[in-house]
């Protein structure tokens, strides 16, 4: 499987204007990959996850083309892209605790949803139940409410369902937020064993926790107000990251990749605020709060590879 | 599950105790001499039968028993069915005067509150799925809602009533006729029942139809639906859900409304001067007959704590969270 991004604009419409969540994103996801997604709150990272899988009635995709395995994935024609959902694209949203029809049993949720996507519930049954197990479930959650199961269950549910047919892309938003840090990391090395199993072929991680990501990501790729800032393999934008915002973003992080420090790890410490995106500045958006912005960043830089399989957009860098 | 009722009853029950007790307590604790009062005004002429009516309800009050005594004899009389003699019609009991009424104010109240409530939730969801249909229904449910009651009853009755002269604006049946089984006096009960129901129906049509829209709107926009639709699943799954999902509010608003549908209806009674509960209790109050009165107000609380008992079953049965909570514990 390979995941070909191009200069993707997806617009929010709202009585003010249209609000520039995904202004010109461009990245490959490879085979096997699994990339974290990170960046201050606010940047479009739950956007883009939506836009490779379903724009809600309020989004607009303005320009740039999705190519999975090098068809087309026709992101705007609601109805085209059914096939494509669940079956080759998948999502854990960033909402996960309340994903759940809170009036049905989960198993039978989930044999209602199996059936309207064609699925014999009765095929998969033994595979639900070694996934629950592997996530730690027992297969009697199957015959409870969503009210009696913790969040962490609810998010590891989710999981589960989100997963069930094999996607060969999964896009999981901030799946390990809520949790507890041991948690958090029994839910993120189940990802990774999904993976490795086989059941997902690629992941695209939205994470604030870049310590966590670090340690289970192949590439991270930062975002900074709709824009793609950098992206590289995860030890590269650790160490030596080039952009400065990554480089501000991680030298935040106290101890970067030792396990003590996972709640350290959350995105803060840079002066100032990311600009609205209702009506964006030109030129490069980081430039108010960049230390070495000087006069040609009032244009936009592009995002260029500045090493086999590094990108970042800087004028900076280039 | 049997925990959770037992624990409802008993509330149903406490509030009854006190309904009964305060219905004990007004015309015992009030000013002056009600009994004497509520007589000479009844004005009745025949001095025999005023000496009788005196001796029984100084009988029946027990005025010369200590409070607590009295207090008993109430309940033991209201165990037995006894509300005491309307002093309006007397000597009918208050128990029979009541049940002479009481069909007709049931056979108004239950049709209007379930089709209004059935039908309102059918557009409702109707509307939430159909644009065009949305533009036509949440417009006339807001005329309907915002317009007063008493507007709506003057205008059938004047429309449909007067005007149009297809139905009678007045009373239970004709007066030319008997209460009997045959279809002319069917027919004509029907014809009198017609103009009441259809305005107590459509004042309370149009709240409903909007609540179920907004509600079902309300739960297409929630996460669940939202990662469905992530999913891939059809739109069927997702309204289906959505409208069982709405459904549970709809209940508990009819719970919370039935009290006010209720005094609703007496007045629907007597805009229509039908011969209902309402009807009954203007007519007490301009007699003074107390008797009457307590008991008619006994009997409407009753029926809104068994009304509201029956919702409440219902609700467990429908929203499978209550049914988990309760037996939670237990498991
Ligand atoms: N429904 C919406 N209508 C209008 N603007 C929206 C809507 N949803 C998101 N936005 C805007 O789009 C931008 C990107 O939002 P997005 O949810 O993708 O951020 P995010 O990176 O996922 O943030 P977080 O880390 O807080 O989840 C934000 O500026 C937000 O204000
Ligand atoms: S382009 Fe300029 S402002 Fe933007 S990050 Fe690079 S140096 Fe800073
Ligand atoms: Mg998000």
């Amino acid at each position: 499987m390979t995941l070909r991004v191009n200069d993707l604009k997806v617009y929010y419409q709202t009585l003010r204007g249209d609000v520039h969540a995904l202004d010109g994103v461009t990245f490959d996801l490879a085979d096997g990959e699994i990339m974290g997604l990170a960046g201050e709150s606010g940047c479009g990272k739950s956007t883009l996850g939506k836009s490779l899988i379903r724009l809600d009635s309020r989004m607009r995709h303005v320009g740039g083309t999705i190519e999975l395995d090098d068809k087309d994935v026709p992101i705007a024609d609601d109805d085209a892209m059914v096939p494509l959902r669940y079956n080759e694209i998948s999502l854990i949203p960033q909402y996960a605790m309340s994903a759940l029809n809170p009036t049905r049993k989960i198993g039978k949720m989930i044999n209602e949803l199996l059936r309207a996507r064609g699925v014999r519930p009765a095929d998969v049954t033994d595979e639900l139940h070694r996934r629950l197990e592997l996530v730690g479930l027992e297969p009697k959650v199957l015959n409870m409410f969503p009210i009696e199961l913790s969040g962490g269950m609810k998010q590891r549910v989710v999981m589960v369902i989100s997963t069930l047919l094999n996607p060969s892309l999964l896009i999981a938003d901030e799946v390990t937020s809520a949790l507890d840090v041991s948690t958090q990391r029994s839910v993120a090395e189940s990802m990774v064993e999904f993976r490795d199993r086989g059941y997902i072929k690629s992941m695209i991680f939205v994470t604030h926790d870049i310590s966590l990501v670090y340690q289970m990501a192949d590439t991270i790729m930062v975002m900074y107000a709709g824009h793609v800032a950098e992206k590289a393999s995860a030890s590269t934008i650790i160490n030596e990251p080039k952009h400065p915002y990554t480089q501000m973003l991680i030298g935040a992080l106290p101890e970067v990749g030792s396990t003590s420090t996972a709640q350290g790890g959350r995105l803060e410490g840079i002066p100032g605020t990311p600009p609205g995106l209702l009506n964006p500045p030109t030129g490069c958006r980081f430039k108010d709060r960049c230390p070495m912005a000087f006069s040609k960043c009032s244009e936009q830089p592009p995002l260029v590879e500045i090493e086999p399989g590094h990108w970042a957009a800087c004028w900076k860098t280039g | 599950m049997w925990r959770y009722i037992g624990r409802k009853l008993f509330i149903y029950l406490l509030t009854f105790i006190v309904a009964v007790t305060i219905n004990w307590m007004i015309p015992r604790f009030m000013p002056g001499d009600p009994v004497r009062n509520m007589l000479s005004r009844a004005a009745i002429n025949d001095p025999e039968a005023m000496a009788s009516m005196t001796a029984y309800y100084e009988d029946l009050f027990g005025l010369d028993e200590p409070l607590y005594q009295q207090y008993l004899n109430f309940w033991v009389s209201l165990f037995q069915g006894d509300l005491g003699i309307s002093v309006m019609r007397y000597p009918e009991p208050v128990t029979d005067v009541i049940m002479g009424s009481v069909p007709y104010t049931l056979g108004l109240l239950l049709p209007a509150i379930l089709l209004s409530w059935i039908v309102g939730n059918r557009f409702g969801a109707f509307a939430a799925r159909s644009k065009a249909l949305d533009n036509t229904v949440l417009p006339v449910g807001y005329v309907l809602t915002a317009t007063p009651y008493m507007w709506i009853a003057l205008l059938l009755s004047y429309t449909l009533g007067i005007v149009a002269g297809i139905f009678p604006t007045a009373g239970g049946f004709s007066y030319s006729l008997r209460p009997e089984f045959s279809w002319v006096f069917i027919y004509d009960l029907i014809s009198h029942w017609f103009l009441p129901f259809l305005s107590m129906f459509l004042v309370a049509l149009g709240g409903w139809a909007i609540g179920m829209r907004n509600m079902i709107i309300y739960e297409l926009e929630a996460d669940y639906s939202n990662y469905l639709q992530a999913l891939g699943a059809p739109r069927r799954l997702i309204r289906r859900y959505a409208f069982r999902n709405a459904m549970l509010p709809q209940i508990t608003g009819l719970a919370v409304q039935l009290g006010t549908i209720i005094a609703g209806s007496l007045l629907t009674e007597v805009v229509f001067n039908y011969p209902g509960l309402g009807t009954l209790i203007l007519d007490s109050l301009e007699n003074r007959d107390f008797f009457l009165l307590q008991g008619i107000l006994l009997f409407v609380v009753i029926g809104v704590l068994i009304a509201n008992f029956i919702i409440d079953i219902i609700y467990v049965l429908v929203d499978p969270r209550t049914r988990v909570q309760m037996t939670g514990g237990s498991s």
